[in-house]
């Protein structure tokens, strides 16, 4: 019993431990600079851009849905804010010839997040599950209709608007070309991602955790669990005030839909696709939602539909997201035993592909049937077919009653695989 | 004044039983299977939409009964076939499911029926002014959607406390389980108890697609102020509901109809704050600041009680 207070701290990580860890920085780090010089073009440099200001975003929403427990649906409340903001301070530093220079000026987003996040979110967070979620999208639409109301600071509906490039310059950047301004997303997304790894490493981020999954034990150990998802709020509220200062800085230009419910809604969409349950998921969901939002939308007029329905399919089958699937073959690549369910998998690719094919059908045609131009012959992801004929109507219902019925069966038969699959694991000691 | 006072009490008091008409739906599918479900003004933007077609084709009243009729439908199969399969990944899976859900239908609703409104009237035999107070003609229709409301929320109360189906759900309310043991398919109580639910209201969005407007963002724009509602209430208490169905629908009218602003009471104390970027604070009136009301109302509840008006449980 003597010892118990020696050993109640972790034990330090291994050298080659340390070192994987901060390989994996320096790695991504590495990728970040490359990156443009691999892919130059003007629309690659916008969407890496967009994918960066996404990350710290989404990673910052995880704070509160991932690792605190709190599903907000009002996140965006402390983006636009942050962006808002900075987009006065650009035009006060400018006017004033203040001499700050641009890459510091995404701080002051941050602060301005923070400061909101203090302020509503002590109100927000007096309680947890389904009330916070009400609670939080009540406040994110008082905040939304303010600003409406709120012309001479908000702008009204055409927003405001700065010049970024009239900032005191260093190194004579101008921060006029993308180039540049990629440069800046990339390493303040590298420094937000760090530092929010960093935060769930301390007392406060598992505490967090404890606070997600046992609230009531934590009150016993003598924490008020309010306190705790009040600071895990103001965190949060301080990293999407820098995505949203990123955001403004990169557009040149704030609006209300910075604050509004569709803001809240797309990050809550690329957090919850990534996978909630692991740090790296954010930034997957995020990457993957935001190629997907700029791909989808040039080859289907209704790509937010698809986009909802990919959403519901996460939520219904996958709810640990993308990473969550991703990493629930890892027992079985570490046991040997992945080799079992491939096939299966490969079995069950096929129907379930002449489903959605068919679902894609479907929705095209009715897209068309409702108010479609005369011309039956539409194209949709790349691919032409007339829209109006019985024979193209046929097949798809052929192929989305087909192919549900034996998906249906052949996801049966991977379900089977895996449970062998991982009884061997099991057996070897390597899943639980 | 009079005239104002007596008009927005009614047209408040009307605004209040529709928004209970959703409010109680949201409230009984709330605490029985405690997930809120955020699809919820979607049907009764559904209702809404399939009001307009079906009496487009058949006439209004064939649409009254059944739009309801297939929204509830609708309603059921998401319950059996949705919700069911994902309440084993709890209640987080379950809000983001309906949250999805209505994402989707909003879609739906945009690629069938359009972006603009549709050209949804009142039907011929309720469109005469009902009586006239003052010099304004209150429409007749509107008295039909109270006494819709009224007729309902008299029904709903009877059936939960006066029959042998409302014990049944009432209990399971509280102990599911229990229930269960009994003898008792509380998996179909649940899925009957969604359906009613969302046909109550798709009831609320036949009636107040006429007067109001129908359009693809009507649930966008109703649910935030719906979801008040239960919160300020007190989540799973139906009398909570009612008297905030009521308090909010009041509110928001009165305020609509009022013109007063901070310049209007302290403006000759000191004329400079009209300048300033402080002006919009300064010269915003009540009615314009009416669509907020609801969420301020919110704020102040939670700041002073918690857990709702008559809400009980700390969830």
């Amino acid at each position: 019993m003597t010892d118990t207070p020696h050993n109640a701290a972790p034990p330090l990580p291994a050298l080659s431990d340390r070192l994987k860890f901060y390989a994996i920085w320096l790695v991504v780090a590495a990728v970040l600079i490359v990156l443009p010089k691999v892919f130059s073009s003007g629309g690659s440099l916008t969407t890496f851009s967009l994918i960066g200001i996404s990350i710290i975003f989404a990673l910052s929403y995880n704070i509160l849905l991932g690792q605190t427990g709190m599903l907000s649906f009002g996140h965006a409340v402390y983006y636009g804010l942050g962006g808002f903001l900075v987009i006065h301070t650009i035009n006060i530093f400018t006017a004033n010839k203040t001499p700050i220079p641009l890459p510091l000026v995404p701080l002051i987003g941050g602060l301005t997040g923070l400061a909101f996040a203090a302020l509503l979110g002590w109100v927000s967070t007096k309680r947890s599950g389904t009330a916070f979620a009400m609670i939080s999208l009540g406040l994110a639409e008082l905040v939304a209709s303010s600003a409406l109301i709120l012309r001479t600071f908000f702008g009204g509906e055409a927003g405001i608007s700065a010049n970024r490039t009239k900032l005191l310059r260093v190194f004579d950047w101008s921060f006029g070309p993308q180039i540049q301004i990629y440069y800046l997303v990339a390493a303040w997304t590298l420094i937000a991602m760090v530092a929010m790894y960093a935060l769930t490493r301390t007392p406060l981020g598992r505490m967090c955790n404890a606070v997600r999954d046992n609230p009531e034990r934590v009150q016993f150990v003598g924490y008020d669990p309010h306190v705790i998802r009040y600071l895990a709020f103001c965190f949060a509220g301080f990293f999407a005030g820098i995505a949203g200062a990123l955001a403004a800085i990169n557009f040149e230009i704030a609006n209300s839909a910075y604050l509004g419910a569709v803001q809240s809604g797309t990050v809550l969409f690329a957090t919850y696709i990534g996978g909630v349950g692991f740090f790296i998921g954010p930034i997957v969901g995020a990457i993957f939602v935001t190629i997907l939002s700029l791909g989808l939308s040039d080859v289907t007029p209704v790509w937010q539909l698809y986009f909802g329905l990919i959403f519901i399919a996460v939520v219904m089958y996958a709810p640990g997201g993308l990473t969550g699937l991703i990493m629930m073959h890892r027992p079985l690549i570490r046991a040997g035993t992945l080799g079992r369910v491939i096939p299966s998998y490969a079995v069950a690719f096929v129907p379930t592909l002449a489903m959605v094919a068919g679902l894609i059908l479907v929705i095209e045609c009715s897209v068309y049937a409702a108010h479609g131009d005369g011309n039956p012959n539409i194209r949709a992801f790349g691919v032409a077919f007339n829209a109006a004929s019985p024979l193209t109507w046929g097949l798809a219902v052929v192929l989305l009653i087909g192919g549900f019925v034996v998906a249906r069966r052949t996801w049966s038969r991977v379900a089977q695989a895996w449970d062998d699959a991982l009884v061997v694991a099991r057996e070897k000691g390597l899943a639980a | 004044m009079l005239e104002l006072v007596v008009i927005s009490t009614l047209n408040g008091v009307l605004f209040g039983m529709l928004l209970f008409l959703m409010a109680s739906g949201l409230t009984v599918i709330f605490s029985m299977l405690g997930v809120l479900n955020f699809a919820h003004a979607s049907f009764y933007m559904l209702g809404a939409f399939f009001g307009f077609q079906i009496s487009r084709w058949v006439g209004f009243w064939p649409a009254l009964i059944f739009a309801p009729l297939l929204a509830g439908l609708i309603g059921a199969a998401v319950e059996r076939f949705g919700l069911r399969h994902v309440h084993k990944n709890g209640h987080v899976a379950e809000l983001l499911f309906t949250f999805g859900l209505a994402f989707a239908i909003e879609e739906i609703v945009q690629i069938i029926w359009g972006k603009s409104p549709v050209d949804f009237r009142v039907p011929r035999a309720l469109d005469f002014p009902a009586f006239t107070i003052f010099s304004t003609n209150y429409p007749a229709f509107k008295m039909f959607m109270l006494f819709i409301s009224i007729v309902i929320f008299v029904g709903l109360l009877v059936a939960l406390k006066k029959t042998r189906v409302g014990l049944i759900v009432q209990a399971a309310l509280t102990h599911p389980h229990m229930v269960g043991h009994l003898g008792h398919n509380v998996g179909r109580i649940f899925m009957m108890v969604f359906g009613v639910g969302t046909a109550l209201a798709a009831v609320a969005g036949v009636i107040a697609g006429p007067a109001l407007v129908t359009q693809s963002n009507m649930a966008g724009l109703l649910g935030p102020i719906l979801f008040v509602v239960v919160v300020v209430g007190g989540l799973g208490s139906l009398p909570g509901a009612f008297v905030a169905s009521l308090l909010i629908g009041l509110v928001q009218t009165f305020a609509v109809s009022m013109n007063g602003s901070l310049s209007d009471v302290l403006g000759p104390l000191s004329p400079d704050y009209a300048t300033t970027w402080l002006s919009d604070i300064w010269n915003v009136t009540i009615a314009q600041i009416a669509p907020i009301m609801p969420y301020l109302l919110l704020v102040l509840i939670l700041i002073f009680r918690p857990m709702g008006l008559l809400g009980t449980r700390e969830t």
